[in-house]
Order: structure tokens, then sequence, then C-alpha cells
């Protein structure tokens, strides 16, 4: 149980390519730390420089307040779980458990001592003598668990540990993961390109995009408070409408690229004539009885029925259908029907306003 | 079971493996047969009288003094090749897996000595190591090492499995080299996390995990020092000095096509081809249960 803190860490691969361009991160003793971004970004080469199996360029990596640079993957006594297991298949689920505490000549009786309680809280006890191939894909994720916990390490990092499994099985091990985590208490670090997985899971939320961090905060914080375009179309499903436009004269608002005006109530408007891009998310944005209260008319393009929710994709009336394309998330009973045009009113204080250029939050 | 592809048409799929069994028949089964029926049959020298002497000459062969002798020089000799021809193979692999830059150039000078012919491969193993004008020879000699292969047989002996191990390398270490492509890096990097150091990662991840290449090439190999050695031993020592590396398939051949006893020679090469099958299904019987795959 330690604190892990990384320090300005850069990851260059052969002089030229830069995977992790400076991201600082303090995770504090017993947290989960989600890094979450698109494929490329740069996240699984910041935690294999964490757990050692990548060389670290520049900065620094602590664990326990001490810097582990030039430490081997074994000395910085972190256990990891894969994306695809990585069970040792010639072994028994028994012996994937004890293989790390046999490496470090942890007693005979306190191995089996250590594997049993594992097995226990994981509801291995039966599987103990089967081999990896004769399991599930679930039961493999809950061996890799194990020969995680039992060494007792100082953090955990989980590398996309549930993108293997179908998506009934992911939500299951998604609570068993952070339930186990929180009763040992051991910080993580856990790696996902799965807004679901990063939200639900996350102390803290790193979102990164081309090996920068984009914002660092709680899940909730992103949501309300997206500091970058990027981050406001990566958190939300489905994501946020982002439209171009700049502010128009005499306080009407946003002149969209289109040529209709939105006017978001609650909402700091910048210096006129400056150009941003417009951001509310889908379930923001509410269906009024009465065309007067509306800050605009929705064309519907399309409908899709969820069951609980609907959403309607449509533009403006008085908008440019490409450029000015909106996503409404609707209450599951309204009837919305292709080409119908919806009176909508942005809730109040929920638009977010980003520089056009620099992308960052206004 | 997923279901099978079936052809309406009843000929063409006979016609399809035809090529394939022509080949068998005429190269394996025909000369196999021929053996079989001559090893039951004696002719006098001149070859004009043939006649139906049941087991008497595989009675006669397994009396002999020197095809016991014969036997116990191609125990040494296969056990010797296979063993040093497979380690010295996956010792390379396990190099040449961690070679990065020019790794392409590395793995194409590795294997370019199989496609070397083994009569060759011999001379050139010959020629280096002659007594009178061999580069090596000399050396040794002038290392004060009393270097002749003409008149010692272990020295001979030596000289030929050096000269089978190093031709067959290049094909194991091909294997190996693919073998070890195939173990995921996730494992190797979680045995690493795991607190197994390189030595021990070794040995309790990386080698079982190749069992079932090593045990592929364990047969192969037996095979290549039982039979394709032949012409290794043909150019470099021609079963001498003496009979000291007078394997069985040299015997067969020099009984029969030099001294010309055809009934001996057939009967040797029926118990050989016995001696290959048994070896074969001793090794697929017992060591492939030890073989984890996948």
């Amino acid at each position: 149980m330690a604190t892990v803190e990384l320090k300005d860490v850069r990851k260059v691969y052969g002089g030229k390519v830069e995977a992790v361009k400076g991201v600082s991160i303090d995770i504090p003793d017993g947290q989960m730390c989600v890094l979450v971004g698109p494929s490329g970004c740069g996240k699984s080469t910041l935690l294999r420089m964490i757990a050692g199996l990548e060389e670290i360029t520049d900065g620094t990596v602590s664990i326990g307040g001490q810097v582990v640079n030039t430490f081997g993957p074994a000395e910085r006594d972190i256990a990891m779980v894969f994306q695809n297991y990585a069970l040792y298949p010639h072994m028994k689920v028994y012996d994937n458990m004890a293989y790390g505490l046999r490496n470090r000549g942890t007693p005979k009786d306190e191995i089996d001592r250590r594997v049993r309680e594992a097995a226990g809280i994981l509801g291995l006890e039966d599987f103990l003598e089967r081999k990896p191939r004769e399991l599930s894909g679930g039961q493999r994720q809950r061996v890799a668990m194990g020969r995680a916990i039992v060494r007792k390490p100082k953090a955990f990092l989980f590398d996309e540990p549930l993108s293997n499994l179908d998506a009934k099985l992911r939500g299951q091990m998604r609570i068993e993961i952070k339930s186990l985590q929180r009763s040992l208490g051991v910080t993580s670090v856990y790696v996902t390109h799965d807004q679901v997985e990063a939200m639900t899971l996350a102390d803290t939320l790193v979102v990164m995009n081309s090996g920068v961090a984009e914002q660092i905060d709680t899940p909730l914080a992103i949501y309300e408070k997206p500091a970058s375009v990027f981050v406001a179309g990566f958190i939300g499903s489905p994501a946020m409408n982002l439209l171009a436009g700049e502010i128009a004269e005499n306080g009407r608002g946003v002149k969209l690229v289109g040529g209709a005006y939105l006017k978001p109530r609650d909402t700091v408007l910048p210096e006129v004539g400056r150009s941003v891009l417009l951001g509310v998310r889908p379930e923001h944005l509410t269906l009024v009885s009465d065309a007067n209260n509306a800050d605009f008319q929705l064309k519907v393009t399309t409908v899709e029925t969820l069951g609980a929710d609907t959403l309607a994709h449509g533009h403006p009336v008085d908008g440019d259908p490409k450029s000015s394309e909106l996503i409404v998330r609707l209450s599951g009973d309204v009837q919305v029907r292709h080409g119908d045009v919806l009176p909508l009113a942005i809730d109040a204080g929920k638009a977010h306003m980003f520089d056009a250029g620099t992308g960052k939050r206004i | 079971m997923s279901a099978r592809v079936t052809f309406p048409n009843k000929i063409l799929p006979y016609a399809l493996i035809l090529p394939q069994l022509v080949i068998v028949g005429i190269f394996f089964y025909w000369p196999a047969s021929q053996a079989l029926y001559q090893s039951v049959l004696r002719e006098d020298p001149f070859g004009l009288r043939t006649t139906f002497v049941g087991l008497a000459n595989f009675r006669h062969v397994l009396t002999q003094p020197s095809y016991i002798n014969s036997l116990q020089t191609t125990a040494v000799f296969s056990i010797a090749v296979a063993f040093i021809a497979m380690s010295v193979a996956l010792l390379l692999a396990v190099m040449a897996d961690k070679v990065i830059k020019g790794k392409g150039f590395y793995r194409t000078m590795m294997i370019w000595p199989y496609a070397v012919a083994p009569a060759i491969a011999g001379m050139v193993w010959l020629f280096m190591f002659n007594p009178t004008m061999g580069t090596f020879a000399y050396m040794l000699r002038s290392a004060g090492y009393a270097w002749d292969p003409l008149l010692k047989g272990d020295q001979a002996m030596i000289l030929i499995i050096a000269a089978a191990a190093w031709k067959q390398i290049s094909y194991n270490f091909l294997f190996f080299v693919a073998g070890l492509q195939a173990i995921p890096k996730t494992l190797i990097e979680a045995a690493a996390i795991d607190g197994a150091g390189e030595t021990k990662r070794f040995w309790t991840i990386v080698f079982p995990l190749l069992a079932p290449t090593t045990f592929f090439l364990l047969v192969i190999n037996t095979t290549y020092a039982f039979f394709d050695t032949f012409g290794i031993i043909h150019a470099v020592t021609g079963g001498g000095p003496g009979k000291a590396t007078e394997t069985l398939v040299y015997k067969v051949y020099h009984d029969g096509f030099v001294n010309l006893i055809l009934g001996d020679s057939a009967a040797q090469s029926v118990i050989l081809m016995v001696m290959v099958i048994a070896l074969t299904a001793i090794q697929f019987r017992y060591v492939e249960k030890k073989v984890h795959y996948g």
C-alpha cells in the first residue's frame, strides 16, 4: 500500500516518436486512478512505465515515496492484470497464483494460506487444480486478479482487463473489481478505453489524448466541466453536441455556422465576434410545450428508439443540416417521427463554451 | 465438430491425392516391400540362384559382433547429434530473439547451412579437419593435441557428430525461433513482475511452452541422425577407421552394395525400419504426454 506519483513522465521511441509528453499524476494511497483515452493516446505506455516494462525517457515515477525509475518490474512490488490475462498455460490455477510468491521465497504454508484465501475471495476454490484452458473467460480473469492479490503488492496495475469479456460479464466484473479494490484498499492504476468503466471505477480520472493528460479530476467534475473539446466529446454517451459558431452582437447568443442563433441561459458569453464551439449534452436539451419558451426548433432527421430513451437526430430549422447536426436524448415515452419539428430548450447553465482555435474551455 | 464440406464428385478427391499416393508408393512402399521380400532370401555370390531361407538372415545379422557394434555406434551418434543440434539451436534461437538490429540478416545467416547438401557439408568438415591439410587440424596439432581422425575412431566419431549436428542446427533454429515467437510477450512480462529472473523465466515459462516444438524436433532429429546422415558419414569417414563410425544405415549400404550380401542387408534395413517406427511410437506414447499444447 503506497502512493503512486508521476512527475513529468515522458516516453520517446527511437529519439523521434513522443508517445507520452510529460504527464504528472498524484495518486493518494488506496485510491483508484483510471487512465482513459482512444487507442494510441499513450495510456498503456504510461502504465507499462509504472510497471517497469518500459523505460522512462524523462521524469520520475515514485511508488511509496521512492523513485523507482531504475528498478526492474520485480523490485517495484507491483502486480499487473493484463488484457489477455497472461496466465501461465502449463500451470494449474494454484501454481499460477503461487508462482510470484515462490519466486520471492515465501514459506510453503504461507503460500498455501494466501492462495486459498485469495481463491476464497474470488470464488475459485473449486478450480485450483485446473489448467487455465479449462476455465471460462470470467474465471481466467479472476485467476489473473488472484495472482495479483496473493502478493499483497504496493499497487495494482490493470491494462484493459475487461475488454476480452462479453458485455454482461464485463459489467459484473467491473463491480467486482471496484469492491475488491475498495476492500483491499490497494492503490490502483486502471487503463481502459471504455468510458463507462472509466466513470464508474475512478476516484481520479485522467483523460488522455495523443500523449497528453487533457484533464485530471473526479469523474463527475470531468463530466460537468470538461476542460477541452476533446474531453467533452470523449466522455458522455451519446457524445456532447458541438456546434461551431461565433458570438453574435446585441446579446443574441451564438450565431451558428449555418445561420441559426442559439442563446444559452445562465451562461457567461465571451466577447462579441469570437469563434467558439458551443457544447450541449444530448441529455441537457429539454422538449418544451410552448414554442415561445424554446431556444430553437429542431428538425428531426433520424430517430433511435432505445426503450428507456429516445434519441432524436436533427438540426435547427433555420440552420445548416450538416454543420449544425444535433442529438437530443428524450424520454422513452415521447413519440417522435422523422420530419417532426421539436421546440427545445437548453437546460440553464448546462451549455459549454470552447475556444474554436485552441479547443480549450472558456 | 464443425460441419464437413462434402464433394458430390466421387472421382475428383481420389484424383487429387493420387500424385501423393504415387510418390509414396514408388519411393516408400515398393522399396520397403522389396526389402521385406529380400530379407527372407539368400542369393549366391553371382546372383544366379535365390533360395528362401526364412528368418536365417535375421538370425545371422543379430548374432554378428559387427552388428552389435554398429548398434552401439548408432546410439552414441544419434543421441549426441540430436542433443547437440537441438541444444545449440535453442541457445542460438534464444539469443536471436534478443537481437533487435539486423534481426532478419542474422536469421538468414543462421538458416543458410540447411541449404548445404549433406555430402558437401561432410567434405567441408573433412577439409577443415584433414590431418594433412586441414586448417583446424593444424591449429589443433599446434595446440599440442594429437589430432588424426583417419586413425583414431573416437576422433572420427567426434568429427561426424560435429558435422551432422552442425548441418541440423539451422533447421532446429528455424523451428525454435518460430516457437519462441509464438510465446506471448505478456507471459514473459507477467513472470518478470512475478519476480522471476531471466534464467528462472526460461526454465519455468519459456522452456515448458516450447515443449511442442522440442518434441517435434526430437522426432525429426532422431530420424535425421538415423537416416539422413549417410551422406556425411560416407564423405568423411566411410564408416572407418575400422568400424568406428559405421552406423546402422551405413552398414546396410556397406553390406548390401559394397559386400553384396543382399539378404543380410535387406534384413538389416527391415530391423532399422522397425526400430525407427518403435522409437517414434515410444516418443509419441510417452514423451508427448508431458507436452503441453497451447
